[in-house]
């Protein structure tokens, strides 16, 4: 089968200052294979897969295209010899069309005139090739996430790759989007193309991948494919012990009435009615998991909870308190953390340090100020307590926030959010886009919070991540809370139909 | 002709200050056929300097390089320009040292911006400054030129009733140049690979980079060429419209240029518009202290241009939204 054989990389390293990301890597792609590459954060796999692709040059090792030696540490080369990158991070220009996306860099012309007709004719006929529907004329800052992406997929395949690299590909997409993505890939790989893709997340594996290909801390630990394997096996290959994915949580305590909310209201950034008509309690001591398909209305619930957004209608209370309309501050002053959806945008502040993250709610009272002057020493000293109790792993506390991986972050903003004397915790997507070691940690952390008396509403779009913590589920749909089910024997079905808006 | 319609929006605010400029025009040409046209015309001398400075705003912020040095720009080259002129007669030569003036001030603007990652403000702003303690210090009463560039009618253009005399009469070579030029930098800029290229860098440079695209290279050229046209700017007032260097002649022509282009939404045909109707107000208004309205001061009527430009810029303009990489140097991600 050699002559099927596309990409062999052989005994691959690379250090960087401290650290060995790759040491002596071997993988094989054939043609029309579907490999996942599977490792928590800094395991290595994004270094590898760079490496392919030309962005880092390795120190040793060699890497054979379709039976040629690729010289390494240069993007054209990988490029003409048909391999193609779909970065995590989209590189599109928003205010353009998906047809003069797609030609950036090579565009058909006439001249030094771009004939747009052509353009697009090279559009249809890629959308039609491999079945990947989109309108040429769309200016891309319309499209949701999973068009844009559709459209870096294009780009990639315009230039004829025989190799598609996919980094996190489905970090940002909803659900659905996720089943779309995964059908494309593996209409893909029928195709003929081979395709390398990265991901924390082990149903998408279970789901398409041909081969698996397990790294951690720079080195391979495994191969396998799915079918010889299982979500647990998988997981325990990557951080390298037990996962325990039924977490031991122990009966909940429920208490008094923490939050109520009545009748609200939220519109979203379009001015569209979000939340519509929504009712919930949350008691102290559970966990409320807000479970349902994204852009339902949560994003929008919890940004009125946390007074970061106007409310239309109706009213919500803190133990008792109606603080409908109060300012962000006043309201994490009644005891109401917030572990935001976005924490790049929303929850950090990446130019900033470490320390000074730790303390961004605190920073004015005592013991981090003075009257008006921070008191440095104070600060520094409890973020080296932060840094350790929380395991986040970084030279130092000065260290700015930029430079830290994905689940490091999340470590910091739960480490401020936490810590304080909390009556509720509002923790939407808080395992969003990071590795399984920290997914752990943070869980053990919300319920930990939890059996201390405080109440946490879980907003997540992981069904899993909801049926593995909450007390209560409650199911939102078009902005409503349609159900309210008790954890104990639920049923998945029933949760998906409910989802879905089916009436019970 | 029907597809020419179909695509104005007759209730846009452009198509309604069209109208209106265009009633009044017709109104006042029937009313004064002679001073309609000389208003109209100065009116158009008045607009080309800026909307040519405004090109240069175009070309570097379309890029993804904010430069407020337009103005030190146009001073230096336009000194440079007319002291050549002076001192070898000829002004074919005293345009040239414009131009090059112009690229070569660029070119350090580029260097600080594009290479060094300075911050594109200060960069703009030691532009400025250098010019005009340069050329002030430098200054030299009395130098002449021995000519200026000549005005001509275009054949047969001129001829067009209502418009010919407008643009194509009574005018200099740069003037006449512009109409080309400015058309031009639209066309280049919406129909080429090249203007395709520079508006992915001014918006998303990570974009045009994996696709291959040198961002650093298509941003120093843009910025030179322009340079080049702020250059051009320069030599034409000082050897064209004016025909004499002073002390801080663009006063602050630059910074109009600037707010042309926001208005203009860095359009270049929508910057040209702006401007001409800033050229218009202003030629309004000298024609106003000409007819000597005795009961207004002055100086209010010489506001006019800019109060006008203001209240069209808070009321019509509405929400702009500048190239989303301008200001920001680019570097690669690092790996």
């Amino acid at each position: 089968m050699t002559n099927n054989s596309l990409l062999k990389m052989e005994n691959i390293s690379k250090s960087f200052p401290g650290v060995k990301a790759n040491e002596n890597i071997s993988i094989e792609v054939n043609k029309g294979e579907i490999v996942a590459l599977l490792g928590e954060n800094g395991a290595g796999k994004s270094t590898l897969v760079k490496t392919v692709f030309g962005l880092i040059k390795p120190d040793s090792g060699t890497i054979t295209i379709k039976g040629e030696v690729m010289e390494p540490g240069d993007t054209a080369v990988a490029i003409r010899h048909g391999v193609g990158m779909v970065h995590q991070h989209f590189q599109l220009v928003p205010v353009m069309t998906v047809a003069e996306n797609i030609m950036l860099g090579d565009e058909p012309h006439r001249g030094a005139f771009i004939s747009y007709a052509k353009a697009k004719q090279v559009v249809r006929d890629l959308s039609e090739k491999f079945g990947l529907e989109i309108d040429p004329d769309a200016v891309v800052e319309d499209l949701p996430v999973g068009l844009q992406q559709r459209v870096e997929i294009l780009k990639a395949l315009r230039k004829n790759v025989d190799l598609l690299i996919l980094d996190e590909p489905t970090a940002v997409l909803t659900p659905q989007e996720i089943d779309e993505l995964l059908e494309v890939i593996k209409n893909l790989a029928k195709q003929g193309v081979g395709i390398i893709f990265i991901t924390h997340k082990l149903r998408e594996v279970i789901a398409v991948a041909d081969r698996v290909v397990v790294l951690r801390n720079g080195k391979m630990v495994g191969t396998t494919s799915p079918k010889e394997s299982n979500e647990l096996q998988l997981a325990q290959l990557m951080i390298g012990r037990e996962v325990i994915f039924q977490l031991n949580k122990g009966v909940a305590n429920p208490g008094d009435v923490v939050l109520e909310v009545n009748d609200l209201q939220v519109r979203d950034d379009r001015k569209l009615m979000a939340v519509d008509g929504l009712n919930l309690t949350l008691r102290a001591g559970e966990i409320l998991g807000v479970a349902g398909v994204e852009g339902n209305g949560q994003r929008e619930l919890v940004e009125a909870l946390c007074g970061m957004r106007p409310t239309v209608q109706g009213s919500f209370k803190i133990l008792g308190i109606d603080v409908t309309g109060n300012s962000p501050r006043s309201i994490h002053s009644q005891g109401v953390s917030h572990v935001p959806e976005d924490r790049e945008k929303d929850g950090l502040i990446s130019s900033l340090s470490i320390e000074e993250n730790l303390v961004l709610d605190q920073y004015k009272s005592e013991p981090f100020a003075k009257g008006w002057i921070r008191n440095l020493g104070a600060i520094s000293d409890y973020a080296t307590e932060m840094i350790k109790k929380f395991d986040i792993r970084t030279p130092s506390g000065k260290t700015p926030i930029s430079s830290l991986s994905g689940g490091n972050k999340q470590k910091v903003v739960i480490a401020r959010e936490l810590t304080q004397d909390a009556k509720i915790v509002i923790a939407a997507q808080p395992t969003r886009g990071i590795d399984i070691g920290s997914i752990e940690f943070i869980h053990n952390q919300l319920l930990a919070e939890r059996s201390t008396g405080t109440a946490v509403l879980l907003v997540s779009s992981e069904l899993d991540e909801i049926l593995a913590l909450s007390d209560r589920i409650a199911i939102i749909y078009r902005g409503k809370i349609v159900a309210t089910l008790d954890s104990t024997n639920v049923d998945r079905t029933k949760i998906g139909r409910l989802m879905a808006g089916a009436s019970s | 002709m029907g597809r020419i319609l179909s695509r104005i929006n007759f209730r846009s605010w452009k198509f309604l200050i069209g109208l209106i400029v265009l009633v009044t025009w017709i109104y006042c040409y029937v009313a004064n056929q002679d001073i309609t046209n000389s208003v109209v015309a100065s009116g158009m001398r008045f607009a080309m300097p800026l909307a040519l400075a405004a090109m240069v705003g175009i070309m570097c912020e379309r890029s993804g390089v904010i430069n407020i040095g337009i103005e030190g720009t146009m001073l230096l080259s336009g000194f440079t320009g007319f002291y050549v002129a002076s001192f070898t007669k000829n002004i074919i030569l005293g345009l040239v040292i414009s131009i090059l003036t112009g690229v070569l001030t660029s070119f350090l603007h580029a260097m600080m911006t594009i290479k060094w990652k300075m911050d594109q403000i200060i960069a703009g702003t030691i532009i400025n400054i250098l010019a005009s303690g340069l050329t002030s210090f430098l200054y030299k009463q009395g130098s002449t030129i021995p000519n200026t560039w000549p005005i001509f009618d275009i054949p047969i253009l001129s001829n067009i009733p209502f418009i010919g005399h407008a643009f194509f009469s009574q005018q200099g070579p740069i003037q006449y140049l512009g109409l080309l030029l400015i058309p031009g930098i639209w066309v280049m800029m919406y129909k080429t690979r090249w203007g395709l290229r520079t508006r992915s860098i001014g918006e998303n440079p990570g974009s045009a980079d994996t696709a291959g695209i040198s961002v650093i290279r298509m941003r120093m050229i843009n910025v030179m060429i322009g340079g080049a046209i702020g250059g051009l700017v320069g030599g034409f007032i000082c050897l064209e419209l004016v025909g004499s260097f002073s002390n801080n002649f663009t006063a602050g022509a630059g910074f109009t240029a600037l707010a042309l282009m926001i208005f203009g939404r860095w359009n270049p045909l929508g910057a040209f518009a702006a401007a001409i109707l800033f050229g218009l107000a202003q030629a309004l208004a000298t024609q106003l202290q000409i007819f000597g309205i005795n009961n207004v001061p002055n100086q209010f009527i010489t506001m006019l241009p800019y109060v006008f430009t203001i209240l069209v810029l808070a009321f019509a303009a509405g929400k702009v939204r500048p190239p989303a990489a301008a200001g920001k140097s680019y570097e690669k991600e690092k790996s």
